[in-house]
């Protein structure tokens, strides 16, 4: 029924001696490039040469290693082999890997409270790139291809009432490139929603800086159409005593491709990582997040929760956490819940921890998934619960843990209107 | 005064063998106030009595009725038998994720209810019948049966038993896996539901050790999906002396005695 695998966390550096041959620490890979040419299983075809991470004498597994750069050129073309791709439907991207992003943008529209800037910029800014560098081929093809970006400025000791609300809304199926960047300066205080509808095909960065004792959360809503495309690499640097809450909620699309990271940059900061999924038949909505814990004493907590429904409907969740030896007095922990509603539904969980210094609070991952299966009607249904009401009793329950998260509690409505809504498509 | 009434119950369920059968004609007539406990070795047929009853849907029923006070309970769905006041504490209490001990009580309530319980009576109840049961207030707060103890998951069917006030309690061996000082707390619990006096209980069971701290007045033995034979507590009694061999070997005589007794009833 519920398969609960919660690893001991591996203390040291991972090696970078082959593996056994074909399986990574992942499991089996299925990538030559893996396999063979990298011998190691984070890896992807990290180049060393052009690497903007890792560096001299970082190992080649571990995600540190892996390559990042402005350039769309650095990135070789994708195979669907590579590690970080291999769970994705290359075919459905519709071009975000492959064409020029000349599409139109999502248009953006931003309700802000008082205090807060709201700027539309050129490339040269100055900002752009303060907080993010690509880590895939479709981040960097957006990066290349962005006409202008948007920037949310939370102005240093602001404390703002309420949220940003920044609605993009698809402009038809041209392949596009977004890009947004968010600064919450010292010592401020804001909520930002990114709240993405219509139709699109769209690869997006979205920069989250996060100056000392500045406290931001960024929730990022995908309620797209049903043919949308979308990736978005949604990166988080986080100063001294900074405190970041970032949540995915992703319920429409054709294939959404979420890649949330937070990077602490000094200590004393925490980072709390959200996301809620709920797949239907034919869907693929994946999720990998980055959390490194590069300096000492920092916190972070990640809980990513998905239902699936319906054929095919297919969700992946891979969550690297990374201790480098230099975070000492880490405290962190990554888990994974995911509730398969009916047959035909597939959901990927890889929770992956890396720990190269002792000297750590804590560290912990786990990963479940669990059927709601006729036993459980059953149990409930003896209690003179109808069968609706107790397939939504367990679903609702379920999301509910991270929609309370949001505190926004319009948002909070709107969201469990759309899980009802999605439950109530089983019903049919 | 309620009536809940088997009669000449066929069940089957499909195996990968084929059909087989499971009761062969099981009569039994329970009404409000009494206690009836029905027992007999593994592999009788007793826990599919139990789920029957309570609509389970991998049991076939081939033949036979049941009715609670003239209604047809096989034509109810599961939820509807709840409804109509039938209960099942089970012995294999389920976990249910995702769903809050609170949340879940408060939603069964308030289905068996035909409207939401009044909160702050309703809170207290919990509180107090947990309390009762000796079980931990912090259990509210945790998804129903989920990393629940075998002892701890019998307790809170109790504990639904106790708030949810049905016509009739079937419990499936719900002594088994528990300690004595656990058995005592549940025995308790079913004693008190049973002195309301609007309770019939249907206690299905392995050993005599539970009939110590719930009394029956009627005992049917269970052998091969069939009652072979039918008494009082001192049926009971006997059987805890001697086990269930008597029935196992000799099938056929006890067979008759079940006659003469049904005959005579």
């Amino acid at each position: 029924m519920t398969d609960i695998t919660t690893e001991k966390a591996r203390i040291g550096a991972p090696s970078s001696q082959p593996f056994i041959d074909g399986f990574t620490e992942e499991g089996e890979s299925l990538s030559p490039l893996n396999s063979a040419e990298s011998k190691a299983p984070l890896a992807g075809d990290a180049v060393k040469a052009h690497s903007h991470g890792g560096g001299v004498g970082v190992p080649d597994s571990s995600r540190a290693g892996r390559l990042t750069s402005y350039t769309l050129a650095d990135f070789k073309p994708l195979t669907g082999m590579e590690e970080d791709w291999r769970f994705t439907p290359l075919k459905r991207l519709r071009g975000l890997h492959t064409e020029v992003l000349g599409g139109a943008a999502p248009a953006v529209a931003v309700t802000a409270p008082e205090g807060v800037r709201v700027e539309t910029v050129g490339r040269d800014d100055a900002r752009i790139g303060s907080a993010a560098i690509p880590e895939d081929r479709v981040s960097a093809n957006a990066w290349e291809n962005f006409a202008e970006a948007t920037v949310i400025t939370v102005p240093a000791n602001v404390q703002t009432e309420g949220e940003v609300s920044v609605v993009l809304t698809g402009q038809g199926e041209a392949a596009s490139a977004q890009h947004l960047v968010i600064i919450a300066e010292k010592f401020s205080r804001g909520v930002v929603v990114l709240d993405h509808q219509g139709s699109a095909v769209v690869s997006e960065n979205v920069e989250i800086l996060v100056e000392d004792g500045a406290e931001l959360t960024v929730i990022s809503l995908q309620e797209w159409n049903d043919d949308a495309v979308h990736a978005s690499s949604q990166q988080a640097k986080l100063g001294r005593d900074a405190k970041f809450k970032h949540i995915v909620v992703s319920l429409g699309g054709d294939l959404v491709r979420v890649t949330p990271s937070a990077r602490f940059t000094a200590p004393g900061a925490e980072a709390e990582m959200f996301g809620l999924y709920f797949a239907d038949a034919g869907q693929h909505l994946e999720q990998r997040l980055f959390v490194d814990h590069a300096v000492a004493n920092c916190k972070s907590n990640v809980l990513y929760k998905g239902a699936l429904q319906g054929r095919n409907a297919h969700t992946v969740w891979v969550g690297d956490v990374l201790i480098r030896k230099e975070a000492e007095g880490t405290d962190t922990y990554e888990a994974n819940r995911n509730l398969v509603l009916t047959d035909g539904a597939r959901a990927d969980s890889v929770p992956n921890l890396e720990i190269e210094t002792g000297l750590i609070a804590g560290a912990g991952h786990a990963s479940a998934t669990g059927r709601f299966d006729d036993e459980h009607l059953f149990y409930l249904m003896a209690r003179g619960i109808p069968e609706k009401v107790a397939r939504r009793l367990v679903v609702r329950g379920f999301l509910n843990e991270i929609i309370q998260q949001i505190r926004v509690p319009a948002i909070e409505e709107r969201l469990t209107a759309a899980v009802e809504r999605e439950l109530a498509a089983t019903d049919n | 005064m309620s009536t809940l009434e088997i009669k000449d119950l066929h069940v089957s369920i499909d195996t990968e063998q084929g059909t087989k059968e499971i009761l062969k004609g099981v009569s039994l007539t329970i009404k409000t106030g009494q206690t009836h406990a029905i027992m007999g070795p593994n592999g009788s047929g007793k826990s599919t009595l139990a789920s029957t009853i309570a609509g389970h849907p991998r049991y076939n029923v081939t033949g036979g009725t049941i009715t609670l006070d003239g209604e047809d309970v096989l034509a109810m769905s599961v939820d509807e038998r709840a409804r109509a006041g039938l209960f099942l504490a089970m012995q294999y209490p389920v976990e249910v994720p995702g769903v809050s001990m609170t949340n879940f009580l408060r939603t069964a309530k308030t289905a068996i209810d035909g409207e939401a319980p009044k909160l702050r009576t309703w809170t207290k109840d919990v509180k107090e019948a947990m309390a009762k049961l000796r079980i931990d207030a912090d259990f509210t707060q945790r998804n129903v049966n989920e990393g629940f103890s075998g002892g701890e998951k019998k307790r809170v069917e109790i504990l639904q038993l106790e708030l949810f006030k049905p016509k009739f309690a079937i419990l499936d061996e719900t002594d088994s896996g528990l300690d004595v000082d656990a058995l005592k707390v549940v025995s308790e619990g079913v004693n008190r539901a049973h002195a309301e006096g609007n309770m019939g209980t249907l206690l299905i069971t392995h050993y005599t050790r539970i009939l110590r701290y719930i009394k029956p007045e009627f005992v049917h033995v269970f052998v091969d999906g069939k009652v072979v034979e039918e008494g009082g507590p001192e049926l009971a009694d006997r059987l805890e002396e001697e086990g269930y061999d008597r029935y196992v070997q000799g099938a056929g005589t006890a067979t008759i005695a079940a006659a003469d007794a049904a005959a005579q009833a």
